[in-house]
């Protein structure tokens, strides 16, 4: 459904795309990971046809993003970062004015935002620059849809809005995707990469890794391992110690645990927790564990970076 | 950061504290201590009362009724002493883009009377420390965020004060970023230095000491992270504030 | 104190680093010193005059040498004939007709006194009346120095009629230079500042990617600035002509069809303003600096464009609202119709499509 082609763009010195290649398939629920400064919001201006590529090319449905903009953008429904509503028409308002401006009206394809507009629908005469972030997320997502777009691009929707908001989000995402629409979400939230069909991780304008979240989680290449400190007050100690460790690639912190990455090398769950021991740290736990999403993107950030 | 929360005298003291703006009430009754070197987390969505708490704590804003102490100063009468002995980062801003880095360590060090001696001194150690002795003369505004957030926390901290509040320090930034800033938080927590943190990022409420979560004015759990989740029966502090959520409904 | 240094000390490296605000620090206290130097003169140079000589005698000629003479006046024009003054005035380049009677210096001989008529255009009632003070003034010293020595006091009396504005009235120069003036406030400035605001909003990304075309897009934001520009102008026409008496001699079509020509004008300004800038701050910037301020001081709408000097009457033709104030002042007070201003509506025209068709390429369908 997606073509994108060894696509590059540039603002004067800085390049933001170093030539990005992917595929997304119908009806797939396709996620762009990274941070700030990845080039997600670039790519997808690049296509939604807000943006020409320096190099390289990219299709949607067949259309090519420079040629066929026109018909791009009646396929096309798009949330841009910040939900670019108009803040001083209330909701209604706001969804009128999206349907009217794409031929169509709020009756002809209710059906496709019922699920998510039943939420703000009592609010309907709000202004939308008095509702919360999740209500307006929701709006967004609404006015996105009103045209009843083949593809969906959703820049950061869930960006800066609370964690219950962002469940309920990616639930509505879920049952979009079986309406068959096709649907590319990009988020700094890596937590948020399980609940994609296939997902690209993106880091200064190159792609990491493409592949289903299951598959990249099992091309991690190194051993981890995971230590649990029960007393907070312990865990600073406890990383010095680790950082010490000969053998140990990496320490980072993730939520209430230390993740240690290591190589084949003869270091494991029983031995760290000897080490420890040892060295005072009585009340900790040590496992191997299964990497995240995040612990694969620090490995290939590092990767990348020691190759550069 | 070495917390005894029972032994020590609280640098930061709030009973009952009520925030009114004309009838709406912001912060309902707002009752927490904070201890000297902790890393306490504050959380809630937008419109929970966390900005407005916040900004009375910073005495930035006299509180409706309530008392508040922070650094042994009162809350109302005392304000510009807070504000003398606190730091402040948040995510919006907290450096000039259009100065070089040493021009905004000098400017922030004038702001909080240090003299001239220590603050050069002080400059070189940073300096030295964020790896920026080279790039001194460059503007802040040709920075990659990530050496941004540091350098901003580096400035929040430099006058040694002693409460230091963040303000969504690490939006935006990459996994690995975000965790060397953490490295830089525990080091300022382990000198001393009280953390006053908001964040959205579920897995940054772990690596506090204690967590209070707002919603709707109020404060609704107030402990450790290992507490709220054996109390919620969840597994992260993602899982403990769905529950929360979930058991508003 | 220290901290008062240092933070004094920052605002200074900000205000050094913005070429902006340097510009408006220095450059433009520098250009309006020019400006208002130049143009608040009140000195006449080479004013333009006819002259209708009854007599033709020895008296008349020494007169008309006089004034002539001293650099005020230029002589445009002998006319022979009354109803020759009504179209000189019309064709708007003379500003003032002097007019000797039959047999003036035996008049002044035999009874000792004579008549001089005085016509002054004066839709811009200042220079008229300037200009007819110059004028008595030279008359009066001619009188004094002939006639100095006699016996039976010597007197030209010269009566003054203030054409086409008959009680002098200050609106009737004001009321077409106040319409120029907020006419271009609503529709430049506030057009420019909406499609800006959309940019800036980020609501503009959403346009853009829809089916609207750009015409859509940039007739939707003008339409309503248009009805409301109309309805100004009509108020602003209707108030001047019932409080201020300022009259509507011309057409109400021809006039109606000049407000619409100029709003056109203004808007596809505005649009094109719009184009350039990216935050509404910007938007205001322009439309105050390059819009209001030359249409304060160089369109003639109070300052008289005769009177500056060469260059800015040069600048003062690429004006957009000089062209209009000429034109509604020509039909409200004269009563001239498109015989008088079709070199007005022709300029305004081209102006207008200049910027529209300018417009038009730069509103670009993408974010760069």
């Amino acid at each position: 459904m997606i073509k994108i082609s060894n696509l590059e763009k540039s603002y004067g010195d800085l390049k933001a795309l170093k030539g990005i290649s992917l595929e997304v398939g119908k009806g797939e629920l396709f996620g762009l990971i990274g941070p700030d400064g990845a080039g997600k919001t670039t790519l997808m201006r690049i296509l939604v046809t807000l943006l020409t590529p320096d190099k390289g090319f990219a299709t949607l449905d067949g259309l090519d993003v420079v040629k066929d903009f026109r018909e791009i953008r009646k396929i096309v429904g798009y949330m841009p970062g910040r939900f670019s509503l108009y803040q001083d028409l209330t909701v209604e308002e706001n969804l009128q004015f999206f349907a009217t401006v794409f031929g169509g009206t709020i009756a002809a394809n209710y059906h496709l935002i019922k699920d998510i507009y039943s939420h703000i629908e009592p609010f309907k005469d709000r202004l939308a620059g008095k509702l919360s972030g999740g209500m307006k997320q929701k709006l967004a997502l609404s006015c996105s849809l009103i045209h009843a777009p083949r593809i969906l691009i959703l820049d950061e929707p869930t960006t800066g809005v609370d964690a219950v908001s962002r469940k309920e989000f990616w639930e509505m995402l879920d049952n979009l995707r079986k309406t068959g629409i096709t649907i590319m979400v990009s988020t700094p939230y890596m937590d948020e990469a399980n609940l994609c069909d296939r997902v690209a991780l993106l880091q200064n304008g190159s792609v990491l890794s493409v592949d289903t979240p299951a598959k990249i989680i099992a091309g991690f290449t190194r051993k981890l391992l995971g230590i649990k400190v029960f007393n907070t007050s312990q865990r600073y100690g406890c990383v010095a110690l680790l950082k010490e460790l000969k053998g140990v690639e990496s320490v980072f912190s993730f939520g209430d645990a230390i993740h240690i990455t290591c190589g084949e090398n003869g270091l494991n769950a029983k031995n760290v927790l000897e080490y420890l021991h040892g060295n005072g740290q009585k009340e900790v736990t040590v496992e191997s564990i299964q990497p995240t999403i995040e612990d694969v993107f620090m490995e290939l950030m590092k990767e990348t970076s020691i190759k550069n | 950061m070495e917390v005894q929360t029972q032994n020590r005298e609280p640098i930061i003291q709030v009973r009952n504290l009520v925030k009114k703006f004309g009838k709406f009430v912001a912060d309902d009754n707002l009752t927490f201590d904070v201890y000297p070197g902790e890393i306490f987390g504050f959380l809630g969505a937008n419109g929970a009362g966390k900005t407005t708490a916040i900004r009375m704590i910073c005495g930035l804003l006299e509180p409706t009724s309530g008392q508040l102490k922070v650094a042994g100063y009162d809350g109302y009468h005392e304000r510009e002493k807070i504000k003398q002995n606190i730091g402040y980062m948040s995510q919006k801003f907290s450096l000039y883009e259009d100065m070089t880095i040493y021009e905004n360590i000098r400017l922030f060090a004038g702001i909080y009377g240090i003299s001239r001696k220590e603050r050069l001194a002080k400059t070189d150690e940073l300096l030295k420390k964020l790896q920026l002795e080279e790039s001194r003369n460059k503007l802040v505004g040709g920075l990659p965020l990530g050496w941004k957030q540091k350098l901003a926390f580096s400035l929040a901290v430099f006058h040694s004060p002693k409460v230091v509040f963040l303000d969504e320090p690490s939006g935006g930034v990459d996994p690995l970023t975000r965790r060397t800033f953490w490295d830089l938080i525990y080091e300022v927590a382990h000198q001393g230095i009280t953390i006053f943190v908001t964040t959205h990022y579920m897995d940054e409420a772990e690596y506090c000491d204690r967590v209070a979560i707002m919603s709707e004015g109020k404060i609704v759990a107030l402990d450790t992270p290992t507490a709220l989740k054996s109390q919620y029966g969840a597994d992260s502090m993602d899982g403990v504030f769905l529950k929360i959520a979930r058991n508003k409904e | 104190m220290n901290q008062l240094l240092g933070f004094v000390k920052k605002e200074f490296t900000h205000i050094f680093r913005d070429t902006r605000t340097m510009v408006i620090l220095f450059g433009i206290p520098i250009i309006q010193l020019m400006l208002f130097g130049y143009v608040i003169t009140t000195e006449i140079k080479d004013a333009r005059i006819a002259i209708l000589d009854h007599s033709n005698d020895n008296v008349t000629r020494e007169i008309k040498n006089k004034l002539l003479s001293t650099g005020y006046f230029r002589l445009d024009a002998n006319l022979m004939h009354e109803n020759e003054i009504e179209p000189i005035f019309r064709q708007g380049n003379i500003k003032e007709v002097v007019v000797f009677e039959r047999n003036f210096a035996q008049k002044l001989e035999r009874e000792g006194k004579a008549d001089i008529q005085v016509i002054a255009d004066a839709s811009d009632p200042n220079t008229a009346q300037m200009l007819y003070n110059y004028t008595n003034g030279i008359i009066q010293d001619y009188t004094k120095k002939k006639y100095a020595g006699f016996t039976i006091p010597v007197q030209i009396k010269s009566e003054v009629r203030m054409l086409y504005n008959e009680n002098m009235v200050g609106a009737f120069m004001y009321v077409p230079g106040t319409m120029a003036l907020i006419l271009m406030l609503i529709s430049a400035m506030m057009t420019s500042i909406t499609i800006a605001r959309e940019k800036e909003m980020g609501t503009m990304e959403i346009l853009l990617v829809s089916p609207l075309k750009a015409h859509h897009i940039i007739l939707g934001k003008v339409a309503p600035y248009l009805l409301l520009s109309i309805i100004d102008a009509f108020i602003v026409v209707a108030l001047g002509n019932l409080v201020f008496g300022v009259p509507i001699r011309g057409s109400i079509l021809v006039l109606a069809f000049l407000v619409v020509l100029y709003i056109t004008m203004a808007l596809s300004l505005g649009i094109l303003i719009s184009t350039v800038a990216n935050s509404q701050q910007v938007a205001m910037f322009i439309s105050g600096f390059a819009l209001m301020l030359p249409t304060l001081l160089l369109s003639g709408f109070i300052f008289p464009i005769e009177n500056m000097p060469v260059p800015l009457q040069i600048l003062s033709n690429f004006m957009p609202p000089r062209w209009f104030i000429d034109a509604i002042k020509q039909v409200m007070l004269k009563g001239n119709g498109f015989e008088y201003i079709w070199p007005n509506v022709l300029i305004l025209s081209t102006m207008t499509i200049f910027f529209l068709v300018v417009s038009v390429k730069k509103f670009r369908l993408r974010l760069e």
